[in-house]
């Protein structure tokens, strides 16, 4: 992957990785991984795997960071010093500080901070194994490690990116279309309540193209929504079996 | 007016319930006429009002509820306590001793003292202020004996059942004396642990399989069949 391919996408409209133009990469979907969280979640999206906990709402530390009307929530992004092919560093970095902010952003949409003032929510993301499009994978995945843990939401969050690569519109960018394409439009909405709470573009794409690839992403959405909604009833599932 | 559910199904957060002259109630929210649901659970529909059953939730403070906590710090003049919600809550030293607290006569760590476990009431709560506790009723204060076992805390109106009616039996089955905290924690007092043991057994059964029906006859009939185990074990 050193050597930058001809053509990332060939004449049959076929990417890199096989997959045609408004394909999804294959997702897989677990709640409930961590015992000592209170809320967690895994996802595998394509090459990404990355693990979210969820803890709280809690009493917050430092105390001096509650806010005497409302909840916090506080996201830390971390990419493990494994998760790419050269080493990364563990220590913080600029990207992982302005993506744990982003990703924080795109949650508080969703939860009723006025609900419990003065409390905390911590959510937690590490990336055990990242290939593109990981601020969009840890947001579902940490969107269901919250709806785990118990504390109320309005709507699950989900999102999907989509970009321009060879000047073809695409939805699901991997590390390669990434580096290489020329866009890169991440999406994070709320289906149920047709809200955008992500909405980031990297590159230069015309307004056409950029309407489209908006478009593309919140299919995008959709699609995995369906598989959120899923995993989340599954771990809960064995409950209703019992019933019947 | 329509509903977009029946009755009992799971649903998750976001999930659209019911429109029009529905009532949003527990772990629901109304938004623009419509009800969704804020939390994993069970939905039910009861006088037109929508309700959701929670999986998983934490405990909410309510002024009224009964509490088991544990001290987590000695103050000046009271104690923090632990009360597994996501505030502490705070028991003031003058309910405690039922007169004024004077800090020169009164040693607070001989009365309770961190690690110290109490059954208590929630006296005050609101947005402001985090709870206060009392323990100036008959059975409350501090646990001398027992064992303490945590439960979801929305499982324990399923542990109380109809009218007290499962409670009461694995009281009587057990001979066990059962304080059940609305904040998940139970404490089961018996003659001897291994009664004890088989209170907690029949409570862990009851939170693994809260949603089925007909449980108060298999939690009886587990209790029969250990006793008469016991029973054969002694002879």
């Amino acid at each position: 992957m050193n050597e930058k391919p001809e053509k990332l996408i060939d004449k049959k409209g076929i990417r890199l990785d096989g997959r045609k133009a408004d394909e999804l990469r294959p997702l897989k979907l677990q709640v409930g991984v961590l015992s000592n969280a209170d809320g967690s979640a895994y996802i595998e999206h394509g090459k990404n795997k990355i693990l979210a906990a969820a803890f709280g709402p809690r009493e917050m530390h430092p105390k001096h960071l509650a806010q005497p009307d409302r909840m916090v929530l506080r996201c830390r992004y971390h990419m493990a010093p494994f998760s790419v092919q050269e080493r990364k560093s563990p220590a913080p970095s600029r990207r992982e500080v302005e993506l744990s902010k982003v990703i924080k952003e795109s949650l508080e949409p969703a939860l009723f901070l006025e609900l419990y003032p003065r409390t905390g929510v911590d959510v937690f993301v590490e990336v055990l194994q990242a290939d593109g499009g990981t601020r969009c994978a840890a947001i579902t995945a940490a969107a269901l490690a919250i709806a785990d843990s118990g504390v109320p939401m309005k709507d699950l969050v989900v999102a999907c990116a989509a970009g321009k690569v060879d000047d073809t519109v695409v939805v699901d960018l991997f590390d390669a279309e990434d580096k290489l394409g020329a866009a890169d439009v991440p999406v994070a909405c709320m289906p149920n309540l047709n809200a955008v709470t992500l909405l980031q573009m990297d590159g230069i794409l015309s307004p056409d193209e950029f309407e489209k690839a908006v478009n593309m992403a919140m299919e995008g959405c959709k699609k995995i929504y369906a598989m959120q909604k899923e995993a989340l009833k599954t771990k809960y599932m064995v409950v209703k079996e019992v019933e019947e | 007016m329509p509903t977009f559910f029946e009755e009992k199904q799971l649903v998750t957060p976001g999930e659209l319930l019911a429109e029009g002259e529905y009532q949003a109630g527990e772990n629901t929210y109304l938004e623009s006429g419509k009800i969704f649901s804020a939390r994993i659970g069970l939905v039910d529909c009861d006088n037109k009002k929508v309700n959701v059953v929670a999986l998983r939730a934490f405990y909410a403070p309510k002024p009224g509820d009964i509490v088991i906590g544990s001290v987590i710090e000695v103050g000046f003049n009271g104690w923090t306590i632990d009360i597994k919600a996501p505030y502490t809550a705070l028991l003031r030293a003058s309910d405690v001793l039922n007169r004024p607290f004077k800090p020169q006569n009164d040693e607070l760590n001989q009365v309770l003292d961190a690690g110290d476990l109490i059954v208590a009431k929630i006296a005050s709560y609101d947005r402001a202020h985090d709870p206060q506790l009392t323990v100036g009723e008959p059975g409350l204060g501090k646990i001398t004996r027992g064992q303490i076992m945590r439960v979801t805390p929305t499982k324990i109106p399923r542990v109380i059942g109809r009218k007290g009616s499962m409670i009461s039996m694995i009281k009587q089955e057990t001979g066990c004396q059962i304080i059940l905290g609305l904040n998940g924690v139970v404490l089961v007092t018996g003659k001897n642990t291994a009664d004890e043991d088989l209170a907690m057994a029949a409570i862990k059964k009851i939170e693994d399989e809260s949603h089925t029906t007909g449980l108060t006859d298999r939690i009886t009939q587990l209790l029969k069949d250990e006793k008469a185990k016991r029973e054969e074990n002694k002879n």
